[in-house]
């Protein structure tokens, strides 16, 4: 292939980026050009929604300065000052919390028995668990709405029903997470402990939880995320302003009425989010570090997420 | 079976396991199941003709199909207004789900393969957007795509638009790429994790035997990344299918509205509820075939895995 002249011809630099461009042993660059701007296009629309939050004026588009007035200075428009932004943020938290509170226990032991009871009744249960997993939204949604308002009516519609509905559709994943690290684990642990004469919930309290506890820290983080993210049943078992989360507020006025106390609201949700997640991981990682067990903790956090799209 | 015989692994304390089950089995029993019935009984149900309110049929002899005959009626009339819709909908869904998968398996395949020591930075970003709420993701794109947002900004700069065009004004091309931004990291992740459980082995044998590394992804890794690619286009259509957000706030305009727009228009536009569950019920009986093969192909790779 190469000519007598192709060392001469182009100055070194060139040369030299063309090597590394073209060299067909080294990573293909232009995967990795690929990826880099996939990651800016999806981090970077979400960064400049961020730097509009701070703005000093009322564009969403324009930089004007830097401020907190849409936080907290402005006395009528900002997110702290406007009663229906700051009660949306905290339907959001109480609806999270509520749902973390719940479906860890449920789920905990949900995914204990049926990893390890046998039969038919064990296969159909299974089965719908898995069910509520692909089940669009919407539909849950419409559900929902029509059996609080026609059968289940002394279930009012706002923070309880929506609770019921959070609970419900993160469920699954607590079992996904848990039943995960069970067939990791295997019967072995809980079958010496019987051997030695423990009682099937001795053996599960005191030989199986202890090594459940990353996976359970783990599935409060992923139950806490989509609890604050979910938008579809939220808004179909609302009650009102009164009982809208920081989702369904954007929906309602992110055309109509926005202005960057929106984009604040967003933020600020987004923060708390993150904050708690990374206490919750630390735990996780303390924890898991405890039990002696290695790897790396965000490729194990890449593998729980199989979360269709909501 | 008596406590003397030592019982069979796994079978010990069946109803202990029973009973750690249960709470969560009833819950979903009520929660899950009861709501689908509701469902179904308000759908072939009628309306009360007086306060326009409807009245479910609870015992399955007596359901009436009207609210069906209805909804069959407008996806089977060409030119009604639920077929186009309908049709629609299944147009945007199929071209957001390739353009998905056109970006989401590169990128996928990008980390699982090369990420090297930048893999976890890597895998963070790829994490980020599932902490951040979808609809946040939206207004971030209704930000950049106002009149004199940056994208006509941008646009107008490169010399592209010589006037700033209103993308958020019934536009199909800004309601797909809002569904692709919304879902596409919901592609990538299960991708990821698949590609990244491939053996090595497999890969290097193909070299050794004399393939390029082109021929090795089309011979090798592509065939075996198959089922993963079918259950990840699931993953992120059956949300997709029922998505109203989306098109509401990145167009506001019945011209791109989908069958999720339908259904909320009936279910929570209160007039003629049972319509709106009858179009619940359709939309479940087209997805269902996605969602059993989802079922059934990730159970069988859980056997292979649990086995």
């Amino acid at each position: 292939m190469t000519t007598l002249e192709a060392p001469l011809a182009p100055p070194r630099t060139r040369s030299r980026f063309r090597e590394w461009w073209a060299n067909p042993w080294g990573r293909p660059r232009f995967l990795l050009l690929f990826t880099v701007l996939y990651l800016a296009w999806s981090i970077v629309p979400i960064l400049i929604a961020i730097r509009f939050s701070f703005n000093e004026g009322r564009s969403r588009s324009t930089a004007q300065g830097w401020s907190l007035r849409w936080y907290y200075e402005d006395p009528d428009l900002s997110v702290w000052h406007d009663p229906d932004l700051r009660a949306a943020l905290f339907q959001s938290l109480r609806l999270a919390a509520i749902a973390v509170l719940v479906t860890v226990p449920l789920g905990v032991a949900l995914a204990i028995g049926l990893t390890r009871w046998r039969g038919r009744a064990a296969g159909a249960s299974r089965a719908v668990s898995l069910a509520t997993l692909v089940t669009p939204e919407i539909v849950m949604g419409t559900a929902f709405l029509l059996v609080f308002t026609h059968l289940l009516r002394f279930i009012e519609l706002g923070t309880a029903a929506q609770a019921i509905g959070h609970i419900t559709f993160s469920l699954v994943f607590v079992l996904i997470i848990v039943r995960g690290r069970l067939l990791a684990i295997g019967p072995e642990y809980e079958e010496a402990a019987r051997d030695l004469g423990a009682s099937a919930l001795q053996a599960v309290r005191l030989a199986l939880l202890p090594m459940l506890v990353p996976a359970i820290v783990a599935s409060a983080i992923v139950v806490f995320a989509i609890s604050m993210d979910d938008f579809v049943i939220t808004q179909f078992l609302s009650s009102g302003t009164s009982t809208d989360t920081v989702p369904v507020r954007i929906y309602s006025t992110g055309r109509t009425a926005p202005t960057p106390a929106l984009n604040a609201l967003a933020t600020l949700t987004l923060a708390i989010t993150i904050v708690i997640a990374l206490v919750l991981f630390l735990v996780w990682r303390a924890v898991r570090a405890t039990r002696g067990q290695t790897g790396s903790a965000v490729e194990d956090f890449a593998a729980l997420e199989t979360e269709p799209g909501r | 079976m008596s406590d003397t015989e030592r019982p069979v692994a796994g079978t010990r304390g069946n109803a202990v396991w029973a009973g750690l089950a249960l709470p969560g089995v009833a819950w979903l029993c009520i929660f899950f199941l009861l709501p689908l019935y509701a469902v179904l009984c308000v759908a072939f149900g009628t309306v009360d003709p007086l306060f326009q309110r409807p009245e479910p049929e609870w015992n399955p002899l007596l359901w009436s199909t009207s609210s069906f005959e209805f909804v069959v009626d407008g996806l089977f009339t060409s030119g009604a207004a639920f077929q186009t819709v309908f049709v629609r909908t299944l147009v945007y869904v199929v071209i957001a789900t390739a353009l998905s998968l056109v970006i989401a398996y590169p990128v996928a395949y990008y980390v699982a393969r090369y990420g090297g020591r930048w893999k976890g930075l890597l895998l963070v970003g790829l994490i980020a957007p599932f902490f951040i709420s979808y609809l946040m993701r939206m207004l971030a794109w209704i930000n950049l795509l106002q009149d004199d947002g940056w994208v006509n900004d941008v646009l107008m700069w490169v010399g592209i638009l010589d006037a700033p065009r209103n993308w958020l004004d019934g536009r199909a091309s800004s309601v797909i790429l809002g569904l692709v931004y919304g879902y596409v990291p919901f592609m990538i992740l299960p991708l990821y994790a698949f590609l990244d459980r491939i053996d090595r082995n497999l890969l290097e044998a193909a070299r050794d035997l004399g393939a390029s590394p082109f021929q090795t992804f089309r011979l090798v890794t592509l065939p075996l990344s198959k089922p993963a690619i079918l259950a990840s286009i699931v993953i992120i259509a059956l949300p997709m299918f029922g998505d109203y957000y989306t098109t509401d706030l990145l167009s506001q305009s019945p011209t791109t509205s989908m069958i999720g727009n339908q259904i909320y228009l009936y279910v929570l536009g209160g007039q003629q509820i049972p319509v709106g569950a009858a179009l619940v019920v359709c939309l479940m009986l087209f997805l269902a075939v996605f969602m059993a093969y989802y079922l059934i192909a990730t159970a069988r790779a859980q056997r292979r895995v649990g086995a």
